[in-house]
């Protein structure tokens, strides 16, 4: 079993009540930082810890919070990134709905370091019952004095306020979700300036994924040097995975980032391998937009090393041969699944979320669902696939906000690994239609079944 | 002529509330939630007309939110809506065999809805459960692990709903 500091208590019965989760030891870094730490002392101590962003960035996040400008007289706020929609990733959900204490208190403990007194969770809109959790928990902590005026006599004043979102992906961009916080669409801003010098109502404000807060606690707990020793390099701590695919086990695991992507995959702690004794054919390793690996690629790097879940072994390789960790987003597909099928729907849910400001993307996402459409049903040419590719090369670096990379890459990783199926389904048309094309040269070369 | 009752408007004031003074603007999605819930299930041209003098800003800033965010809707919807994700994670475990399964069952396509005015199909992206996928979302929560058998169960239980309701 690998180290817990986010889940470990998520089984405790009845853990989402006050009460238990304060029986179990919750809220003790509140009093911690609170009576024995100043602000900056903790800001420290996140630093120390190494801490990476687990929005999908992976940005230090005690670095990004000294940026924060403390202009005289001037309001400063934390918000927090529930918007958890890049395809693949369900984690922050199940922190928030098993455990949402965790984070209520990760959000005191920041907002106390940033000196935050008005606090906002932004959480997607279709997660309404997960409102109502977090909305409880918060009237519980602030009944027993972890929230409102003078928590713990230190003086600082503190409330958590939760806005639902109404249904847009692009509002996980931290620019456009301050616009939507704001009542706008959501639109995403030209940078600089920066939301830590101009963000929320023209406010300094830090933006934060929901794991990555709640990450705050055992930090707090346990110390920034404590916490940095478990993982490995700038990898720190633990990370959340959402696993989903053809696998056995989907689900949330938390996992210290020393594991290889083959235990992951194979072990019955995790994903308890490939479901229905298939074969692993392809990975989309952190969400949606970061990309696709054949299976030989995914277990073992281009010079043949093993492969690790974490930041920089994720990565190793670049874009010719790696991946990202990206939110964590792992997304496994057997030897039944036709890469084409699954690059298409991505390309649809680009073009459906493209906030429509930049005609890169807004135009290059619509042309390139459509190509990716015409091959999968077998009407497309061979020029089509080098039009893909040259789309997505114009669309990446050339937009406002990073969705524009973050649809070009899918495509971009399909068609660099995976070309041969593409090509196959021009060829055979008709075949495509009714088997698809199965593992070629990628397969696992690990695991074959005997 | 559409107005909040008196629980609708505490609940409104409390929205309002979070926000720093002049900024009630930033209320503006959750009181569209609130007032779609309130009236009918979808924002008609008088309820965001209502809501912009609610709140004290124009019509067009209330117009052009409701037709940016997906879960606005803009016509009437059925009793009940069917929210199924199309997206790749729950492509690679069948949602299109649901969502097939469900045009057929009630013979109507995406974005349509039964003549009965009880059911609304529509195809969505992700939603954030994909490891308990094929999935959708009905009203404020998710049905899950979704087989052909559970959707023949959810279609039967809104049609109890529906008739002891009535
Ligand atoms: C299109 C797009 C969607 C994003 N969606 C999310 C999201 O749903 N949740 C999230 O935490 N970060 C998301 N991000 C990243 C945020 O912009 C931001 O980097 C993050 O919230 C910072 O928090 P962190 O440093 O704690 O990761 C998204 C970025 C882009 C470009
Ligand atoms: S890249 Fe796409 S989503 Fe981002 S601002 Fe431009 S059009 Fe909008
Ligand atoms: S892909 Fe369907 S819930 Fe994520």
């Amino acid at each position: 079993m690998g180290v817990k500091l986010l889940l470990e208590k998520a089984h405790v019965e009845n853990i989402r009540l006050y009460d238990v989760y304060r029986r179990e030891g919750g809220y003790r870094s509140v009093e911690k930082a609170l009576k024995t730490m100043s602000p900056d002392a903790i800001v420290e101590e996140v630093k120390k810890s190494g801490l990476r962003g687990r929005g999908g960035a992976g940005f230090p996040a005690g670095m990004k919070w000294s940026f924060i400008a403390k202009p005289e007289g001037v309001p400063r706020h934390l918000v927090c990134n529930a918007d958890e929609s890049e395809p693949g990733t369900f984690k922050d959900r199940y922190l928030m709905e098993f455990i949402p204490h965790l984070l209520i208190e990760g959000l005191i403990v920041s907002s106390y370091a940033l000196g935050s007194n008005d606090t906002y969770i932004y959480i997607r809109g279709e997660y309404a019952w997960i409102v109502d959790i977090l909305e409880q928990a918060i009237t519980e902590a602030k009944n027993n004095g972890w929230l409102g005026k003078n928590i713990l006599g230190s003086g600082f004043d503190c409330n958590i306020h939760v806005q639902r979102g109404a249904g847009a992906y692009i509002c996980g961009e931290e620019t456009a979700l301050i616009e939507s916080l704001e009542g706008k669409r959501g639109n995403p801003r030209i940078k600089p300036p920066f939301p830590a010098v101009k963000g929320v109502w023209d406010r300094p404000t830090v933006v934060n994924n929901v794991e990555t807060l709640s990450a705050v606690v055992p930090i707090i707990n346990m110390g920034g040097e404590e916490y940095a020793k478990i993982g490995v390099g700038r990898s720190t701590g633990t990370k959340l995975i959402s696993a989903c695919g053809n696998i056995n086990k989907p689900g949330v695991y938390e996992i210290d980032m020393t594991i290889s992507v083959e235990e992951f995959i194979y072990s019955d702690e995790y994903c308890g391998g490939i479901a229905n004794g298939k074969r692993l054919k392809a990975c989309i390793p952190g969400g949606s937009s970061v990309p696709i690996l054949p299976a030989n690629l995914l277990l073992k790097t281009a010079k043949g090393e093993t492969r690790y879940m974490n930041y920089e072994s994720l990565s190793d390789g670049g874009f010719a041969t790696g991946s990202m960790m990206g939110s964590g987003g792992f997304i496994v597909l057997d030897e039944d699944q036709c890469v084409v099928k699954n690059t298409y729907t991505l390309a649809r849910f680009y073009r459906h979320e493209s906030c429509g400001q930049c005609s890169p993307c807004r135009e290059g996402t619509g042309w390139m669902e459509k190509i990716l459409h015409n091959i999968e049903c077998g009407k497309g040419k061979m020029t089509d696939i080098d039009l893909l590719w040259d789309i997505q090369r114009k669309i990446e670096g050339n937009t406002i906000c990073p969705l524009g990379d973050a649809a070009a890459w899918p495509v971009a990783a399909a068609i660099r690994h995976f070309r041969d199926e593409f090509e196959w389904h021009v060829l055979h048309p008709e075949e495509a239609q009714k088997r698809n094309y199965g593992l070629a040269h990628y397969a696992d070369p690990i695991h074959v079944p005997v | 002529m559409v107005k909040f009752n008196e629980q609708q408007l505490a609940e409104f004031n409390r929205l309002v509330a979070r926000y720093p003074e002049g900024k009630q603007k930033s209320a503006l999605l959750p009181v569209l939630h609130l007032a779609q819930e309130s009236f009918g299930g979808w924002l008609s041209a008088e309820t965001m007309d209502y809501v912009a003098e609610l709140l004290k800003i124009k019509p067009i800033e209330v117009y052009e939110v409701a037709t940016f965010y997906s879960m606005y809707n803009l016509k009437p919807i059925g009793k009940y809506m069917f929210e199924v994700c199309q997206t790749g994670p729950c492509m690679l475990r069948g949602s299109d065999d649901i969502i097939q399964y469900i045009q057929d069952k009630l013979g109507i396509k995406p974005g349509e809805t039964t003549a009965d005015g009880m059911f609304t199909l529509k195809t969505v992206e992700c939603l954030g459960a994909c490891g308990y996928a094929p999935m959708m979302q009905m009203g404020k929560h998710y049905r899950e692990h979704l087989t052909r058998e559970k959707v023949d169960a959810i279609i039967e239980e809104c049609r109890k709903n529906a008739a002891t309701n009535n």
